[in-house]
């Protein structure tokens, strides 16, 4: 890893973040679109990871423990978004009881 | 009694009685009998006035003093105490004003009799209201308190005048008083405002300091002392602003006696006098205020000439007169504008008294064309009438001839023209209270039978203050009795002399002065004479040429109509139905419109699409990224 630029890094996040948000934005499934913001989700996620090793692999010498909390926050995220997934994937299955459908256009009645 | 501070005591008293019987009877109205409430307003004046005098005595004794109440203003640098001055010049306005003002009360008692108790209580309490703030008014020791007190009278003014508000018209008249008088009163406030700039105080004892007075620049002298002239003007209703005093009588007519003739129009003449330190160091201040007291007086009396109603006449005569006190002013005779102010609260509230005893015999009729031969009906009122009448002609050795006779003297030392105009204007005078007089009194009765049927004398409560203000017409003068006819005479000049330093200027001989006395007495009886002569049987027959322009009042409320009154009317109009409709109804109905349209546009974007939305935050991201990245540098 060591060995590896965090330019590689950059690229592969951007690339699944890229394609989550054209995921979101041109798809109507509501789970594909779920799916797809987790993908933006951890394209930061590798993000943060990839930087927080760079940095300690720099400072590495001086403080034994930089850049472990950009690791220890990704922890959190996951913990975060595990729980938004529970809550996400309740509302889509209640949407489907109650419209045998998971087509977001099909949810814009509060504009009425 | 009066150990402690007793003239801050006394002073307090003077003041609060009447403050005490305004609220008394305001409030009280609609629970007090009539009888009651006027005893309630006659015993607080008189107690007033008890104490005013007890006052005259101390001033007399041991002169004047300011007396701290409390602090009324206190910011930055400004202080501006509520104080009261009380010195000899006050003293002599706080008797008038009490002592005048008492036999006003009383006789009003039995002259609103019929008005209803609300009401009566209503009249009553703003009396008491306006001598307590005249009190305040002469007695303030700075501009600023005299200031309050000469709004206090300009309102209570107002709401005498307005008195039977149910006439429209009356209500008119009562706002163009306020109007003008809120003309004048915003010249007082600019050269008050001026004095602050300038000295940072008002107070009369700091302001008239020799030091202080070096402070200021000419300029600056002859600007704060026009405009308080012009402050004065509006009060005392001289030209251009004396239109609203014959207005001013749709007030009940001892209304008219109290306010509109012996206390509240010489408020100008009080603040002059007052302020003569200021006025003396201006040479141009003071000849604008002689020329335009002798031009009012000419004026005025010109159109008392030719009008028909009994208080008309006596208006325009009182706006003559308060000429006159101008014209001694401004020759810088200021203790014989004083005198003036004094005899001419005597004269002029016995005329208009007993023209209201008149107005009450004759069941409200005002128009003396339908008087005549009067003279055996109203025993009293005839002769306290003819007193009145010789004193303002000016007869000695009625009051009138002595305060007169000072101001022409002062005049004829000032400039022989001056002294030749107003003499001639005190023939006016003469001609035109006669002609009021015998035209009321002498002759036939010209008006209706029932009329005549009705005539009688008044009650003794009318006829009492009538008698009592007679004598005083009669013997007032002989406090200012002149040097030259009696050994230490010029008494008021000398009382006056710690407030108003004698002029020490040239002066004219004992002859000069006696054959003037003689030449004016002389010349006053021929007018009489001439007057009896053409007005003994008078018949009524329509004016035309100059006499209808007099009769008009030279068209001078036509002019303003004109020149004044139509054009701001105009304004107005236009910007009520023109600017306002379509500038500033358009500005905001424009910003009303602009958000609705705006917001009806964006409505279209919550398309409820949640594609559209994210599409949307993308994009506002993306754009905020470009932003910060390339564009911001």
């Amino acid at each position: 890893m060591g060995a590896m630029p965090v330019n590689y890094y950059i690229f592969l996040s951007l690339a699944l973040f890229c394609i989550g948000i054209v995921g979101v934005l041109t798809r109507r499934n509501a789970i594909i679109i779920f799916m797809c913001i987790e993908l933006m989700l951890n394209a930061v996620n590798l993000l943060l990871v990839a930087f927080s090793k760079m940095h300690h692999l720099k400072n590495m010498a001086v403080d034994a423990t930089a850049g472990t909390d950009g690791q220890l926050f990704v922890f959190f995220i996951m913990v975060v978004a595990a729980a938004e997934v529970s809550v996400g994937l309740a509302i889509i299955v209640m949407m489907y009881r109650n419209t045998h459908s998971v087509d977001v256009n099909f949810l814009n009645r509060l504009k009425h | 009694m009066f150990h402690i501070d007793s003239m801050k005591l006394l002073l307090g008293f003077i003041v609060l009685w009447p403050l005490a019987g305004f609220l008394i009877n305001g409030l009280g109205r609609k629970y007090r009998s009539k009888k009651a409430i006027a005893s309630y307003a006659c015993s607080l004046i008189f107690a007033s006035f008890v104490v005013s005098v007890f006052a005259f005595f101390k001033v007399n004794s041991n002169g004047g003093e300011v007396i701290h109440y409390f602090d009324f203003i206190r910011v930055g640098s400004l202080h501006i105490p509520f104080e009261f001055q009380v010195d000899q010049l006050t003293c002599i306005f706080l008797l008038i004003i009490t002592g005048v003002g008492l036999l006003i009360h009383v006789y009003s008692a039995a002259y609103m009799k019929e008005e209803s108790q609300e009401h009566y209580g209503r009249y009553f309490s703003f009396l008491n209201l306006f001598i307590f703030f005249m009190l305040i008014l002469v007695l303030g020791a700075n501009y600023v308190i005299m200031f309050i007190g000469w709004e206090g009278v300009g309102l209570c003014s107002y709401l005498l005048i307005g008195y039977w508000f149910k006439n429209n018209e009356y209500n008119k008249a009562a706002n163009k008083a306020f109007i003008m008088n809120r003309i004048g009163d915003l010249a007082f406030l600019i050269a008050l405002f001026w004095l602050v700039n300038k000295l940072g105080t008002v107070s009369f004892s700091e302001v008239f300091q020799a030091q202080n007075l070096q402070r200021l620049s000419s300029g600056d002298i002859t600007i704060i002392t026009l405009l308080l002239f012009v402050g004065a003007a509006g009060k005392s209703a001289q030209i251009p602003l004396y239109t609203w005093l014959p207005d001013a009588m749709a007030g009940p007519t001892p209304v008219s006696a109290l306010i509109h003739a012996a206390t509240m129009v010489t408020a100008g003449i009080y603040m002059v006098a007052r302020s003569n330190a200021l006025y003396s160091l201006s040479s141009l201040s003071m000849n604008v205020v002689a020329i335009t007291g002798l031009a009012t007086a000419i004026l005025a009396a010109t159109i008392a000439l030719k009008q028909n109603d009994i208080k008309k006449v006596l208006a325009y005569s009182t706006v003559s007169q308060l000429g006159y006190m101008f014209l001694a002013l401004g020759v810088g005779a200021y203790s014989a504008g004083v005198f003036h102010v004094m005899t001419h609260a005597f004269f002029k509230a016995l005329l208009f008294l007993a023209a209201g005893s008149v107005i009450h015999a004759m069941g409200g009729e005002q128009d003396i064309r339908n008087m005549g031969g009067l003279s055996k009906k109203i025993r009293i009122t005839f002769i306290t009438f003819l007193v009145g009448c010789i004193a303002i002609s000016g007869i000695p050795p009625f009051s009138g001839f002595f305060s007169k006779d000072a101001i022409l003297l002062a005049a004829f030392e000032h400039n022989k023209i001056l002294y030749a105009v107003a003499l001639f204007g005190a023939l006016l005078t003469a001609y035109y209270m006669f002609r009021l007089f015998f035209l009321t009194f002498s002759g036939s009765f010209r008006g209706k039978p029932e009329q005549e049927q009705h005539l009688h004398e008044s009650p003794p409560r009318m006829t009492v203050p009538l008698i009592i203000l007679a004598i005083l017409s009669l013997v007032g003068g002989f406090v200012g009795i002149p040097a030259v006819l009696m050994n230490g005479g010029d008494r008021l000049s000398a009382f006056l002399s710690p407030v108003i330093p004698i002029q020490t200027g040239e002066t004219v001989s004992h002859s000069t002065e006696l054959a003037l006395m003689g030449i004016s007495t002389l010349a006053v009886i021929i007018t009489i004479v001439i007057a009896w002569l053409n007005f003994r049987h008078y018949r009524m027959k329509e004016e035309k040429g100059f006499g209808k322009i007099l009769e008009n009042k030279w068209y001078v409320d036509e002019l303003y109509e004109q020149v004044i009154v139509r054009p701001i009317a105009w304004m107005g109009n236009f910007f009520s139905s023109i600017f306002e409709r379509s500038v500033v109804d358009g500005m905001v109905n424009g910003v009303g419109r602009a958000v609705q349209y705006g917001s009806r546009q964006l409505r279209l974007l919550q398309s409820g699409q949640v594609g559209s939305y994210v599409l949307l935050m993308v994009v506002s991201i993306l754009v905020i990224f470009i932003i910060q990245f390339f564009l911001r540098k």
